[in-house]
């Protein structure tokens, strides 16, 4: 069986998910529940600045009734600091094998920056994670990701809490910046222990077509908040691979807490994969409850027994050397799409979209052989014999098709498209290459034309 | 009209959240072959995708840009032989309930009074047309012909308009008042539907030819044949027992110990109007075997879920009285012999063999009366050919006289007799009439 345990900048925990420092882990009642199901970690809700929050706080967008992101404008936690700080020394005693760690945002003031993180040491706790991310309410009040969209303010604030610290600190990044790498080098050059990203995307969920309100709707006004889920988790992986790719960040050597999006066991190995050492959850467990802790570790040993990974460390960063720019693809690769008549239901799908949007490279074959067009049956045939029976079958002529991979995507059948490799005929080549070998046929149209014909590249 | 429980529509309306996620589970085929294989070609999948995205009022107009009687064919049509017999969901999942659907995109559009859009009038060239007969196939006229701007008039003979769906579905698939509403949004689209009259007697061939410029017969089928056996004056007959179910339940008699004769669809409504208006056992006598019968496998199968049985090779010979009451039906014994006419094998009588099966009540489904076999009919009254002993048309539906058209059951020489049919009948009639009265129109011009 696959060792899960993880030493996180010196944090210890026996696997690598922690429940991010949002609702879940609001209480010291909650986060007992969450170890008794198994997580490995707990950021604790951001605790600091005194706040007041208000009702609806959460929108939702939805696939049909399924909810794919949470859009909140929840802020930091209005639970008195006190009994905060009590229970997270309680749990930590309760829980000596656990990771706590607790997510701090004050103002920007260094006394006020050494006090929070004396209280938060005196607690027990493993870890401190610095809130930079909060993009709304916190950040009009000059905190959360007001700091995180300034380089020298995050550089600033992790100075002061570097100066006192004597446990690790992790600086949490907010996506809401051009840049994912420049904040990340402040905290870098502030000496952090760690980095974790990414906090909520700034949003507006909807519109309601009744009332004309904001989704969620406070008292006829609504604005934009943080958004989390599913949906978001691409952005998530984006960014943990910029920063696993950054000369700077990447040689520093920080160890990188992910998060954004993380559902399932599969979400987790990416992000393992693209550099993260630590895992957290939040919307996932708001949607279904603390009880997915068991897939998330069941599901993440069993893939690391099959592809015989010993230790989470052995996963981390695996796929990173694989990240790479447009310029460095061989643009001679090629793969077409192949449609498995035995699987293919023939919704048509692939058709439409190639037909309409792709390359036009998808015909429907009837029976007899012959290309027809889609509404060819006659108007007065009908019943479902007639409608199966003479259904055209989607074929792609693979002699036409560029490789674009919509039809895979939008096929609703499991495993029905494959995208088969195909030599190219053509030696391997970089747009990098064409530029500095070949300089005029990536500047002028009528040498890429030459170019074109000679290697023998034909543009639908 | 007051409808007994037990005969009260048997399927529930889809609750908001059923048809959310039901559309939603719809993939939106291209081309779909729900929509090849429902003979009016609705464009199911763009409906479906309305519901989805709540534009319920353009799921109605989508229905009815094909299919004026929509809210009807959601209820009676053999879904499972059709739309979503040919789902591509049905081979390894369950079809998308398209029937359901429909029927809550429709209910809805009459809760919100959406009635179909003109269909572009051509104008100038709005001619007077009759139609004979306020059943599905008319009235699907009738409403295709008025959103192009003619002016249509329906003669009804009944009470009631809406034919076989007012009298002849039983409630449990289409309860009256739909029938009569649909009819009635019909008359809001400028359609006159006289009820109560006679074409043919009350108006006469002379004066409707004088008067209108196109006659489209919608004529449907006539009574239940005779079996010509003994004792038959005894028998209910299965039409007028399922009208009655649905018009004056209360005053439907309905005996302890039914047999029905008959295997199709009627022949299965009647037996489950008499179990479920509590007979204590009803009996389906049919003289071939269950592979042969003409209702769907669906209704087979309701049917026996219902507690029905069936006998099979019995030929029925003669009613048992006793007491001037009836007492049972005497039948032969029949065995298959070689495919008949129709293709199946041919019922051959076992020489006595007689058998009685014991009833208090019998009633007949055995298929209705032919245009040919009507003498006193309007095909033999206003000379028309006919095909099988149905109403002969051509492509168009123009019977052998011109500017006489026939649709629905009447014409219903080949392929199954559906209310769907009957409604795709009236509309590609009414194309093909709009498209002659524009061509003579352009002539004259």
């Amino acid at each position: 069986m696959a060792d899960l345990k993880i030493d996180f900048a010196g944090i210890k925990s026996p696997n690598p998910f922690w429940l991010a420092s949002a609702p879940p882990a609001n209480s010291g009642a909650q986060i007992h529940r969450a170890f008794e199901a198994g997580w490995g970690g707990a950021v604790w809700k951001t605790i600091g600045a005194p706040v007041l929050n208000v009702s609806n706080r959460y929108g939702a967008w939805r696939q049909g009734r399924r909810m794919m992101a949470i859009n909140n404008v929840e802020l930091i936690s209005d639970r008195p600091i006190e009994v905060n700080l009590r229970e997270i020394a309680e749990v930590k005693r309760a829980w000596p094998d656990r990771a706590v760690i607790v997510s701090a945002m004050v103002e920007s003031k260094p006394e006020a920056w050494h006090e929070i993180v004396r209280r938060i040491e005196d607690t027990g706790a493993d870890g401190i994670e610095l809130n930079y991310g909060c993009p709304h309410g916190m950040s009009e009040r000059g905190m959360g990701s007001a700091v995180g969209q300034v380089p020298e303010y995050c550089e600033q604030i992790t100075r002061w809490v570097m100066e006192t610290a004597k446990i690790p600190v992790i600086v949490k990044l907010t996506p809401n910046i051009t840049n994912i790498v420049m904040p990340a080098r402040a905290a870098v050059a502030a000496k952090a222990n760690a980095l974790s990203l990414i906090n909520t995307l700034n949003s507006i969920v909807g519109v309601d077509l009744e009332t004309l309100e904001l989704t969620p709707n406070i008292g006829g006004k609504g604005g934009h908040g943080g958004y989390a889920g599913q949906a978001v988790k691409p952005i998530a992986l984006n960014m943990l691979a910029a920063l696993g790719t950054d000369e700077v960040v990447s040689h520093a050597g920080l160890p990188i807490s992910g998060m954004g999006g993380i559902s399932t066991w599969e979400d987790a190995a990416q992000f393992l994969l693209l550099g993260a050492s630590s895992l957290q959850v939040c919307t996932a467990v708001m949607h279904y409850g603390y009880r997915i802790i068991e897939d998330l570790c069941d599901g993440l040993s069993n893939w690391m027994d099959e592809k015989g990974f010993a230790s989470v460390a052995d996963v981390v960063g695996r796929s990173l050397h694989r990240v790479s720019e447009f310029k460095n693809f061989d643009l001679s690769f090629r793969a077409v799409a192949r449609i498995d008549e035995a699987k293919c239901i023939q919704c048509n799908l692939c058709y439409v979209a190639c037909n309409d949007t792709a390359h036009q490279c998808i015909d429907l074959i009837a029976a007899n052989g012959s290309v027809v067009q889609p509404y060819a049956y006659d108007v007065r045939a009908n019943g479902k014999e007639d409608a199966i029976e003479t259904r055209p079958q989607p074929k792609v002529r693979e002699e036409d098709c560029v490789g674009c991979r919509l039809c895979y995507n939008v096929c609703p059948v499991e495993e029905c498209i494959e995208m088969v490799e195909l030599p190219s005929g053509r030696e391997t080549v970089t747009w990098q290459e064409l530029t500095e070998k070949r300089t005029k046929v990536t500047e002028d149209w009528d040498a890429m034309k030459e170019y074109r014909e000679r290697v023998g590249i034909h543009i639908h | 009209m007051e409808t007994d429980l037990a005969l009260s529509e048997q399927l529930p309306p889809l609750t908001v959240h059923e048809a959310t996620v039901e559309a939603d589970r719809c993939l939106y085929c291209y081309d779909a072959p729900c929509t090849h294989a429902c003979p009016t070609h609705i464009d199911i999948p763009k409906f479906i995708k309305k519901i989805a995205t709540r534009n319920l009022r353009g799921s109605a107009q989508t229905i009815y840009a094909a299919n004026l009687l929509g809210a009807t064919c959601a209820r009676v049509c053999p879904v499972q032989e059709l739309c979503e017999g040919a789902c591509v969901l049905g081979s390894e999942h369950k079809p998308i309930a398209i029937g359901r659907l429909q029927r809550y995109a429709m209910d809805s559009a009459k809760a919100s009074g959406v009635t179909p859009r003109a269909r572009g009038v051509a104008a100038g060239i709005a001619r007077k047309i009759a139609v004979v007969g306020a059943g599905p196939a008319g009235l699907s006229c009738a409403g295709e012909l008025a959103l192009r701007g003619h002016d249509v008039t329906v003669f009804e003979k009944r009470e009631l308009p809406g034919g076989l769906s007012t009298y002849g579905i039983i409630a449990l698939r289409e309860p009256v008042d739909v029938a009569i509403d649909e009819a009635r949004m019909i008359e809001g689209l400028g359609v006159k539907i006289r009820t109560g009259v006679e074409f043919g007697r009350d108006v006469t061939l002379e004066r409707a030819r004088g008067e209108f410029d196109t006659i489209v017969l919608s004529v449907g089928l006539g009574a239940t044949p005779a079996l010509g056996i003994e004792g038959e004056e005894a028998i209910v007959d299965g039409l007028a027992y399922i009208e009655m179910s649905k018009t004056d339940a209360a005053s439907l008699r309905v005996g302890r110990n039914v047999v029905v004769i008959g295997a199709g669809n009627t022949a299965i409504d009647c037996a489950t109007i008499a179990k479920r208006l509590r007979a204590d056992r009803v009996t389906m006598v049919y003289r071939r075997t269950v592979s042969e019968m003409t209702c769907y496998e669906h209704e087979y199968l309701f049917a026996l879920s219902e507690g029905i049985e069936f006998r099979f090779l019995a030929q029925p010979v003669g009613v048992v009285m006793k007491d001037g009451e009836v007492a049972g039906l005497e039948c032969l014994r029949v065995e298959l012999g070689k495919p008949d006419a129709t293709g199946r094998p041919a019922p051959v009588v076992v020489a006595e063999s007689e058998f009685v099966i014991e009833a208090d009540q019998i009633v007949k489904a055995v298929g209705q009366v032919k245009p040919n076999q009507e003498k006193t009919g309007l095909a033999a009254a206003m000379g028309l050919k006919t095909e099988k002993g149905y109403i002969a048309v051509s492509a168009d539906f123009e019977t052998s006289v011109a500017g006489v058209y026939a649709i629905g059951d009447c014409v219903r020489a080949r392929g199954a007799a559906s209310t769907v049919m009957a409604v795709q009948d009236g509309k590609v009639a009414a194309r093909a009439i709009e498209a002659k009265l524009s061509a003579v129109a352009a002539e004259v011009k």
